[in-house]
This record gives C-alpha cells, structure tokens and sequence, in this order.
C-alpha cells in the first residue's frame, strides 16, 4: 500500500506545523486582574535575583522577616538568575512570580512589551505614596506612563580622591567644577624621565572603568532622549560641552600616553584597581567602592565628592542607578508576589536592614535620617548625591542600552581624535541612536 | 510486506531524522522565520518583511564587525594554514623525540579558549606582562597588544596560532601519508628539496588544505569568545554588572567581530528579529564560501582539476 498526501495538502500541513512549532516558543497575551482591597494574601512566590554568596545571604535574612511577618505566604528563592534568563522564562511562559535585576535597562523592555506588570493599579489599591521614593529612583522604574518596576536599593556617582597625592600637589579639596578638575588633573599628574605618564590626576578616557559618558552626563546636565524617546544629544549643548573639555584634557596628556598607562592598570574589580594603587589620582565611582576600599585597602586616605560641573549653581548631584524588581505577566501568585515586593520596595525598616547589609542607598526618604542606618560621613556624601535634585539617570528605552552604547562608541571615536567636525559628528550619533532604538520598537 | 519493511528501514533511520529535524532543520526554518519579524522574547513577532534585511545596509556596527571579521578570515586563515604545514613539516623531519614535540605543539589546543585568551591577555599586558618585560630588555619598545587597535587582530591570530594543535595534527598525518616513493623518484630526476615540497608533497596534502580553510574560514566567521574576553580583561572590566558585552570590540571596536553584534542585538538590545536575519545571512555566507571552495577544487571528489 501507497498513501500518498496530494503535494498541495502536503505544503499545507508543513505551514500548519511549522506555525504550530513556532507560536509553541513564542509569548502570548494575558489579562490583568488584581483583588479588592483587604483580600488576604496567601500561598507560595517565587523570586529570582541575581545576588550570589553574602549579598544572597544579606536577602534570605529579610525575605525571612517577610515570612515571620506574613506566615500565609511561602517565598521560594532562586538566586544567581540574571536578566536574559528572566527574560526567556517569561518569553516561554514561566517566568518568575518576582524578577530581581541589576539593570534599569530592561526596564524599558519589559514595559512596554507588558512582561512585567503595571504596578498602578495595586499601588492605588493599596495607597502606597510613590512620593516616598527617591526622585531619580521614580525615573528609572516606569516607562510610557506604566510603573511597572519599584527600585530595591540604588547606586550614586560621584568622585574619589586620593587625600595623600592631594596634600603632596598642594591642593586643598576636592574639585567642583570642571575647569578645576582640569587643573587638579594637571597638578597631580606625574611624568617619568621619558615623558610616559606615571601617576595621571585624572583619567578623562571613556571606556575606563565608570568613566563612561552617562556617568559624567549629570555634570554639563545633558539630556539622553526627548519625552518622546528620540534621542537628545545633537539638540542639547551641553553633550557638545562635556565632550570639548574632554578632549581638550585628553589632548594635554596626549592619547598616545594615555592609553599606553591605562593598558597597565589593574582591573577595575580587583584590589590592583587604579584608584586603589593610587595611580589615578581622582576617579569616578560609586558608593559601592566604599566596601572594596575598606576590604582591600584600608591604609589608602581618600575623599569623596560629589561630580564637578560644568556650572557651580549644578553640584552637589552625579549619576544615580539601581536594582529594581517587577512582577512577571505570567505570575502564578501576583498578589502575593505584591505584598513581598511593597515590603521590600516600601518599608523603611527593611530598607534599613538591606541597606546596611548590601552596602547600597536606601531608596525611601523614610530612611534618611533613620538613626539604625549605618551610614559614616562617606556613605552618606553619597546619599546626599542620591537625593540631589542635580542628580539625573539614563532613562528607559525600549531597546535597553543601546542609546547609550551607540554614543559611547562615538565618544570613543572621539577622544581617539577621529572626528574632525564635533558638530556633524554629534549629529551623525544622534542619528544612529534613533535609528538602533528603532529596533527596540 | 513492503511497508513493513520500510517501516523497519526507517525506524532504524529515525533517531538520526528526528534529531535532523529537532536539531537542525527545526533552528533554521525558525531562524528564516524570525529574520522577517519583529521579535523580543516577549511580544508576539511581528511581520516585518525584509525590513530586518534592509536596515543591514546602513548599520555602522555592522559594517565594521564585517570589516574586522574579513579581517580576520584574510589573515587568521592563510597564517594559520601556511603555519600547520610548516610545524608539521619539520615535525615529520624529526629523527628523535618527535613524540615529545608533537604533544608539546599539540597540547595548547587542549587548553579552553576563555582561558587561553585571559592567560594571553596578561602575558601580554603592557606594564605588567612578561612578553613586553623581556622585550624591553632586549632594548625592543613591545607594542600594547591588545589595548592597541591596530595590534588587537594581530594579538588573537598569535593567539590562534598558539592553540594551533588540532589542525597541525591532522596536516601531520597528512604529510606522513605522502608515499615515500614518490619522493625517492623525485630525488633520481634530480629534485631538492623546495622542489619535493612544491611538487611533491602539495599536490598530495592539497585535499587537507581544502578542508582546513572550509572549516578554517567557518571557524573565523564565528569567531567570538577569544574577541569577547580579549576585549572584556584589556579594557579592565572584567567583570562588571551591566553584563559582559559593555566592552565588547575593545579597543576602539577593533576586536568587534559580526558574532559580537550579532549576540549584542539579539540578547542584549532584545531585537531578535535583526539578530536572526544576521544569523541566516552568516549562513548563507559560510555556504557560499563553502561551495565555492569545494567547486573551485574537485580534491573532495578525488578527480583532478
């Protein structure tokens, strides 16, 4: 016996299997529903984060106050889950009740594609006051109108200075505007016989270490994108202005010589760090470095400050980021998921006790002046830069990072003086952020 | 009875099939598929036509990950190619102590590329490293490797050259596999040696040749964990937060190969769309190459040219 399918019908089962097979792997839609007010909470979530060893340890300790504290629900917790792994586990339908992340740029994403919820409705149900929270930190949560992220802890900018090379150049404090850093910069560095550089003030390139251009945007108060989404640079001067000074102290180096010094510096994750060898003299960071210098030199004297700006009336902000958490589309629990997310997000004594125990800014203004919060006269430098109205954020696109990086490969371009016109080339950049932020969409 | 017995064909035949099917032609239908939608993971894909195709032409990155990957294959191939035979050449030469040296050539190319890229970055490393150390005794000013863009290419083909073992081994056999006799005629008409390598030993190993640039060349238009952490352990950012790709094609892009952008766009900026119809042209490219290769030269099939 020979069945044979007519070659028409054939095709058709082969399209019809091929759409079965592919819309299998791919996301479908799901409405949203929450419960009335006073509904009790119950049962399990799961929450995914990217934490290992002692910070993992630092977030099992409240999760577990959370349990005390709420004995209906049961949290289950994967740790060392990054975002493309939350991203594929909610693209396949699984995702997890609560993600956790260190970036702020999926929050675009996962905005605007709906995977993870508008927390709005629950916020009004429950009265939580966003007022609460940190300014920038409000910024970097929602996308397009949606809140659909809360901040868990944060990050702030600003500089380092080593106290000893200060006092040996002479100079009294930290530089606040950007024609004094310049002029710190060239007073601490130090030449060998050979012109190479051996100490270097300040190390201006931006590919090092944090020393990128979104980190020192805050300091001519450049704007990344227009309200709706396009991006800013070629209309806003002030980019034309942190990259001008840029240059011009590159060029008193000489990029030759810089680069051949930043090819011998440590890695910036390790205790051979350049601002921790004192081979850097001032340099960008955040207050996580704090806990490295305590760790890994504790003999080195050093300042903090907030970022010099390009105008006086200006300081006192710097780059402001930080973890934020969401709940999945495809949540089997998303009031429970909730509750553990408002009282991770919200309440002031927890903050507190993860914020002590990560070493990171407490993102409520409940707990500024809390006196259980460990903070010493450094840590809380930075907790001034976090809630300075001058502190500004990259803000959420859809496409996640790649605004920032198109322009940083430009900058790059840049200071390595393969652009002759600043104008055009800035223009050019403007025009190939738009058109990479298309295909985010 | 003839069903059955193609029943009973195809039933030992169907592992492999299915695993065809699963494995591959399932990915490369999918693959197509994708390349004309929009698609992030997350929302339903959507039609876009050639649109992904389109904008290939005018994407700047692109252009210069398809610039330094050609670079690549103009440079890496040949090198690497014109090298194994040489090692094993005198590798075959050798009357005492070849088992030593063929496992000493060999043994690189058991070492895993991540860690044979950070180990070379660091022997490399101006300032610090050894190789610019002993150079500078020797009164020689070493270059900055791979902090430099015009030495990072150069770098990662030093690099490859190290691991080199896997293709040297298979060229080994190859010239051993020359018959003895046919030198010996060639040495009675009167032949050097030049002549009993060019006349010789070529012609006989030319199949090995093809094969090692067809897969030689597929290698470099995947090349991509050596440039990734190259660039990642130069540009001191070993490990950072933002995930690994921020330092990407450090420095300058010069290490930025088409796999980089690729997984960039796809798992980093969420355009899987875009990354999918760049996967599908890197496949129609490598079998282009591929086909090419083996028209070119009918060694495969045995007949001469």
């Amino acid at each position: 016996m020979n069945k044979r399918i007519p070659p028409a019908q054939k095709s058709v089962i082969a399209a019809a299997t091929a759409v079965l097979l592919l819309t299998a792997c791919t996301p479908g839609t799901k409405e949203q529903k929450i419960a009335d007010p006073g509904t009790e909470v119950s049962g399990t979530v799961e929450l995914w984060h990217f934490f290992s060893e002692r910070e993992a340890d630092a977030v099992d300790a409240v999760i577990k106050d959370f349990e005390s504290s709420h004995p209906k629900i049961k949290v289950t917790v994967k740790s060392g889950q990054d975002d493309s792994k939350v991203t594929q586990a909610i693209g396949a339908g699984n995702g997890p009740d609560i993600g956790l992340s260190y970036s702020t740029d999926i929050v675009g994403k996962f905005c605007s594609s709906g995977a993870w919820v508008d927390l709005s409705a629950y916020i009004k149900r429950d009265n939580v006051d966003l007022d609460t929270l940190n300014a920038t930190t409000r910024q970097y949560t929602e996308f397009g109108g949606k809140r659909c992220a809360m901040p868990f802890l944060a990050d702030a900018y600003g500089i380092y200075y080593n106290k000893d090379l200060f006092a040996k150049a002479g100079i009294a404090g930290p530089p606040k505007t950007l024609d004094e850093l310049t002029e710190d910069a060239k007073k601490l560095t130090v030449r060998n016989p050979d012109g190479s550089l051996k100490t270097v003030g300040y190390l201006p390139l931006f590919d090092f270490y944090e020393n990128v251009p979104s980190h020192l945007a805050p300091a001519v108060g450049a704007k990344w994108l227009t309200d709706d989404g396009k991006s800013a640079v070629a209309a806003d001067p002030a980019w034309k202005t942190l990259l001008a000074w840029q240059k011009n102290l590159v060029d008193w180096y000489g990029y030759d010589n810089l680069q051949k010094f930043r090819a011998g510096l440590g890695d910036e994750f390790s205790a051979d760090n350049a601002f921790q060898k004192g081979q850097v003299a001032i340099n960008v960071d955040a207050e996580y470095r704090l806990a490295f210098l305590k760790d890994q030199s504790p003999n080195l004297k050093y300042g903090v400050a907030p970022l010099p700006t390009s105008d006086p009336a200006k300081y006192g902000g710097g780059y402001v980021t930080g973890n934020i958490m969401g709940i999945s589309k495809n949540a089997k629990n998303p009031e429970a998921a909730w509750e553990l997310i408002k009282y991770l997000t919200t309440n002031d004594a927890t903050i507190t006790k993860l914020a002590n125990s990560l070493r990171n800014l407490p993102t409520t203004t409940g707990t500024m002046g809390d006196p259980t919060l460990a903070a010493d006269p450094d840590f809380k430098t930075f907790m001034d830069i976090f809630a300075s109205p001058n502190s500004s954020t990259t803000p959420p696109s859809a496409s996640g990072p790649a605004y920032q990086e198109t322009f940083q490969a430009f900058t790059v371009k840049w200071q390595s003086d393969k652009v002759k016109d600043l104008d055009a080339g800035i223009a050019d950049a403007d025009k190939q952020m738009n058109s990479v932020m298309s295909l985010g969409g | 009875m003839r069903l059955r017995r193609n029943l009973t064909t195809l039933s030992f035949v169907a592992p492999l099939l299915i695993g065809i099917a699963v494995f591959f032609l399932y990915p490369l239908v999918s693959a197509v598929y994708f390349s004309f939608t929009k698609f992030d993971l997350l929302t339903v894909p959507q039609w876009v036509g050639l649109e992904n195709y389109k904008r290939m032409a005018d994407d700047p990155f692109l252009l210069q990950s398809v610039r330094n990957t050609l670079w690549m294959v103009a440079v890496f191939v040949p090198v690497r190619i014109i090298s194994a035979i040489g090692l094993s050449m005198l590798l075959s030469q050798l009357k005492r102590g070849a088992g030593v040296f063929r496992t000493i050539f060999y043994l690189p190319a058991l070492a895993p590329p991540v860690a044979a890229t950070i180990a070379f970055v660091y022997l490399l490393k101006p300032g610090t490293g050894p190789v610019n150390t002993l150079l500078s005794h020797l009164g020689i000013n070493g270059p900055l490797w791979f902090n430099s863009p015009d030495w990072s290419k150069p770098s990662l083909v030093l690099l490859g050259l190290w691991g080199i073992g896997d293709i040297m081994i298979i060229f080994l056999a190859a010239v051993l596999g020359v018959p003895v006799s046919l030198y010996e005629a060639a040495a009675l008409d009167g032949a050097n040696a030049w002549h009993r390598f060019r006349y010789v030993t070529l012609p006989t190993i030319r199949p090995v040749i093809l094969f090692a640039t067809i897969t030689g060349v597929i290698y470099t238009l995947q090349y991509f964990d050596q440039a990734a952490v190259a660039g990642s352990i130069a540009s001191g950012q070993a490990v950072t937060g933002g995930g690994i790709s921020t330092a990407f094609g450090f420095p300058e892009g010069s290490t930025f190969t088409y796999p980089l952008w690729l997984y960039t766009v796809g798992f980093r900026y969420n355009a899987l769309g875009y990354a999918n119809a760049m996967a599908v042209v890197l496949f129609v490219v490598a079998l282009a190459v591929t086909v090419i290769l083996l028209r070119r030269s009918k060694a495969f099939s045995g007949e001469e040219q």
